[in-house]
């Protein structure tokens, strides 16, 4: 099965706390962030903290992705931050503030020299493109289809509002983004992250959020306190009746493969291949997740 | 490596580390620790090799430890040597 | 008159010579006096000062004097009183209070000046526990756990010559509680035991109140004196430390674990009950049983023991019928005590005493227990810290985790660098044989003597490993700690809640 990306959990790279006992929560992915979280006096502290931690096997024994955000390129300490994660073994960079599919052809063209001089495999490190501008959300596309190692674009929702001249609300002053950014990653066939929700004390206002994304199509949201990604992973989780319904679609495409039958139908329904392979994603992922639960 | 100034990295946080290292004629490493009972041998190990690698041949390394696991000693004692070396273009394969 | 009695003793003696202790009647009220005066038969139990009460009391050098800790770190007596002690020149005293805590520091010097020579306590924390580590006294402390101490009370090991006990509301009687009045503890369980079996009792109280005071935890027919004092405790302090609630991400997965292993252990079933101990993730556990039992039509028939503000909210909202409340671990907890007639008071010797009649530990189903340590043979530390020094209490977990049919322990793998889980713990407090399921945040382990519950939480999808493989995790991440070094002096005696010995605790060597 696919990669699942559905919780990425944002860490402060300088906090040596954090880094050594986050991976007990068990995100789809972690990542260390050494842009906004991390002042500028503590730059280089926090990008050897991330260089040692990445060297932790347990990260790797829990199968779960490591993502660092490094600083822009254009800043003193980006290309800094590559040369460390990229020799530390990381699996994503993640970009701060791509504005074009140029952004993330200059990064490549670094972290394929780097894979080079420290003998790591041409094409093992992964990118993921944030997209926090106007004029990413325009570029979406391009910026999506730009190169074989993007694995996902992500909206961050901070910079682009104050772009756009407006402020966090019902959702509505996203709505254009996400759609963009969504459709984007799926022209590309690659995972869409939305928005981090700030307040950790709202389960209720969390879940509304993870709902509209869910629904909309993200494969997954950007988290900042490791206690939402239970509620995430939960509500992401298919019900029993959706895995009961989906393992009676499954057996009745089987039978009437069997069968040698064009047409199949499940209760005087007809079921057609895109039915079927949503059928078997569902089990799938209950076979990872269990099925959603009070929690 | 030499150390040219006094520097210091990490915080007093627990599960992190602050190391002070300054100018010195041979390697001193006083290790001030929470779990010292438990790991001081260890912590002092790590501090060694860590110094070691970036040849260190001389400097007064001061460890305050609030029960960090060794990454974190490692990264922030090379941070600290780092910045009293006064040195920008790293060797990452004698960091990691 | 005089003389008529007296020949009828004559003639009683005569007749029966076996009758030779009958004395004749000499008037209404010879051993009452204070009925003849109206103002002392209601006043006569009233004591201006700590010190008078000492006094009438007759408290000597080498007595055995307790204390309650229902105010936790908030109390505001034990220190005061033995400060009074000590003014006044008393020596020698073994001091019995069912636990003591960081507050206690004062206690120190009370025992550098010989006032205080022996104790026996739960457990204690701070300064005076670091020093009494470090060999502050001669005679060992006993620890003991809750239900034990009544047993030790009841054989006379402790042998209370006058126990000291605040209340926040009494009648000049003697009629007492922590219900009413200002500050608040709740339940007097452990009061209540020392009131029946201390030979002298002496209530500081905040506040009198019109005769009769109800309810009556402690009663009139157990009181001799009482002093009314500014302040007996502080209770907005008695869910500072051990019983504090957590918002910490870490505490609360490992709180959801223990949830989750409760739904699925094959005792969450409709009448079940439950205990949780304290320490934040044993607290927080019970919140995520709300919506389990709704989703499971199921509801508890009591829940025992430490009750906390989620206990109560759960028992308002119907999920729980009864609390048994030996100890009111916060201010929400002592009022519901107040305010809702199925939370019921119980005294320690009814909580968990193995030599009463009956226990309510013994119809326990869950409980959910702390621990500093556990080892691979899942016995529990909850006294020593890793570095040797006491940190902690006996409290009620080998009552409770021997009482229960399902003992769960919940604990972070990791503290900082610590491992909580080791091959051998410091100081057993409960032996592995009552210990059921190990909860971490890194993973669940069940006890290989019980292979049904593992098959339960396995079926569920729960992250079950073997005991060791945790091990291995934690100590890959910490590295493998040295094993500490101790003087050969005992400092410490740790009783079983039947009285026997299950390990001591040594002088900790610097």
């Amino acid at each position: 099965m696919k990669k699942l990306r559905r919780s990425m959990l944002f860490l402060p790279a300088a906090n040596a706390a954090m880094l050594s006992t986050s991976f007990v929560y068990k995100p789809d992915s972690i990542m260390f962030d050494l842009e906004d979280a991390v002042s500028i006096k503590e730059k280089d502290a926090a990008r050897l903290l991330v260089a040692q931690t990445l060297q932790l096997p347990i990260y790797k024994e829990s199968g779960i992705e490591t993502v660092v955000r490094i600083n822009a390129l254009n800043t003193p300490f980006g290309l800094k931050d590559l040369e460390a994660v990229v020799r530390a073994g990381v699996d994503v960079v993640r970009l701060p503030m791509t504005n074009s599919a140029e952004d993330i052809h200059e990064l490549e063209q670094h972290v394929e020299r780097i894979e080079k001089e420290c003998g790591r495999p041409v094409g093992s490190t992964k990118l993921m493109a944030a997209i926090e501008s106007a004029l990413g959300v325009v570029n979406a596309v391009s910026i999506a289809k730009s190169s074989p190692r993007l694995i996902g674009i992500a909206l961050a929702a901070f910079d682009y509002l104050v772009d756009m001249q407006t402020e966090r609300g019902d959702g509505t002053e996203l709505f254009y983004a996400r759609c963009a950014v969504l459709h984007a990653a799926r022209v590309a066939k690659i995972d869409a992250f939305d928005v981090v929700y700030s307040n950790v004390n709202d389960d209720a206002g969390f879940l509304n959020e993870v709902n509209l994304a869910k629904k909309l199509g993200f494969n997954g949201k950007s988290l900042i306190n490791p206690r939402q990604i239970e509620l995430l992973h939960n509500a992401y989780a298919p019900t029993a009746e959706e895995v009961e319904y989906s393992k009676k679609v499954v057996e009745a495409a089987e039978e009437g493969e069997k069968a040698g039958l064009g047409v199949i139908s499940l209760n005087g329904k007809m079921i057609d291949a895109p039915i079927i392979a949503r059928a078997r994603t569902i089990i799938e992922l209950a076979a990872v997740s269990g099925v959603r639960k009070a929690i | 490596m030499k150390i040219q100034k006094e520097a210091l990295a990490g915080t007093l946080e627990s599960s992190d580390l602050m190391v002070k290292v300054s100018p010195n004629s041979g390697i001193e490493i006083i290790v001030n620790s929470e779990v010292n009972k438990q790991f001081g041998a260890q912590i002092r190990s790590v501090v060694e090799s860590t110094l070691a690698q970036l040849n260190v041949t001389d400097g007064l390394i001061v460890i305050d430890d609030k029960g960090a696991l060794d990454c974190a000693i490692k990264a922030r004692v090379q941070c600290a040597v780092l910045r009293g070396a006064e040195v920008e273009e790293l060797d990452w394969s004698k960091l990691l | 008159m005089t003389t008529c009695t007296n020949n009828n003793i004559e003639a009683i003696k005569a007749q029966q010579p076996d009758l030779n202790n009958l004395v004749p009647f000499t008037g209404a009220n010879t051993t009452t006096p204070y009925l003849n005066d109206p103002v002392a038969k209601h006043t006569r139990k009233l004591c201006q000062t700590i010190e008078e009460a000492i006094k009438k009391c007759e408290l000597r050098d080498g007595m055995t004097i307790s204390f309650h800790h229902a105010f936790r770190e908030g109390d505001k007596v034990i220190n005061k009183v033995i400060e009074t002690i000590s003014n006044m020149g008393i020596k020698d005293l073994t001091l019995a209070s069912s636990s003591l805590l960081s507050c206690n520091t004062p206690l120190i010097q009370h025992i550098k000046n010989g006032v205080v020579t022996q104790i026996y306590t739960s457990g204690m924390r701070g300064e005076l526990a670091d020093a009494i580590s470090h060999g502050l006294m001669e005679k060992p402390v006993h620890i003991h756990s809750h239900g034990g101490r009544v047993k030790l009370i009841q054989s006379g090991e402790i042998n209370i010559d006058v126990a000291f006990l605040a209340v926040s509301t009494t009648d000049e009687m003697g009629n007492a509680n922590g219900v009413s009045g200002k500050s608040q503890c709740g339940s007097l369980g452990y009061a209540m035991v020392d009131a029946q079996f201390a030979k002298k009792v002496v209530l500081l109280t905040e506040d009198f109140v019109t005769y009769p005071n109800n309810p009556a935890s402690i009663r009139q027919d157990q009181v001799d004196y009482i002093v009314k004092i500014d302040e007996v405790g502080d209770p907005t302090k008695i869910s500072v430390g051990a019983a504090r609630i957590t918002s910490n991400p870490r505490e609360l997965m490992i709180a959801r674990y223990a949830a989750d292993v409760i739904e699925h252990s094959g005792y969450f079933k409709d009448g079940f009950s439950i205990q949780t101990g304290s320490g934040a993730s044993s607290t927080a556990a019970t919140r995520f049983l709300e919506n389990r039992m709704r989703d499971k039509n199921i509801t508890a028939s009591f829940a025992l023991g430490g009750i906390t503000a989620s206990i109560v909210d759960l028992h308002e909202k119907g999920l729980v019928k009864r609390l048994l409340d030996t100890q009111s671990f916060d201010g929400t907890a002592g009022q519901s005590l107040g305010r809702n007639k199925d939370h019921i008071e119980v005294s320690t010797n009814v909580y968990a005493n193995p030599a009463s009649k009956g226990a309510s530990v013994d119809e326990l189903d869950i409980v959910i227990l702390s621990a500093l340590e556990i080892d691979l043979n899942f016995n529990v530390n909850v006294l020593t810290g890793s570095d040797g020094v006491m940190r902690g209490a006996s409290g009620g977990h080998c009552d409770t985790a021997t009482g229960a049919n399902l003992t769960i322990i919940v604990a972070p793998l990791i503290r900082s660098r610590i491992p909580t889980l080791i091959e051998k713990v410091t100081t057993v407090v409960t032996p592995g044989e009552s210990v059921d399921v190990l909860v971490t945040d890194h993973g669940i382990a069940v006890n290989p003597n019980r292979p049904e519950v593992a098959e339960r939480l396995i079926a569920a999808g729960l992250p079950v490993m073997k005991i060791e493989d945790l091990y291995q995790r934690a100590i890959s991440l910490t590295g493998k700690p040295m094993p500490i070094e101790f003087e050969d002096k005992i400092v410490g005696i740790v009783r079983y809640r039947d009285g026997s010995v299950i390990d001591v605790v040594r002088q900790v060597k610097d």
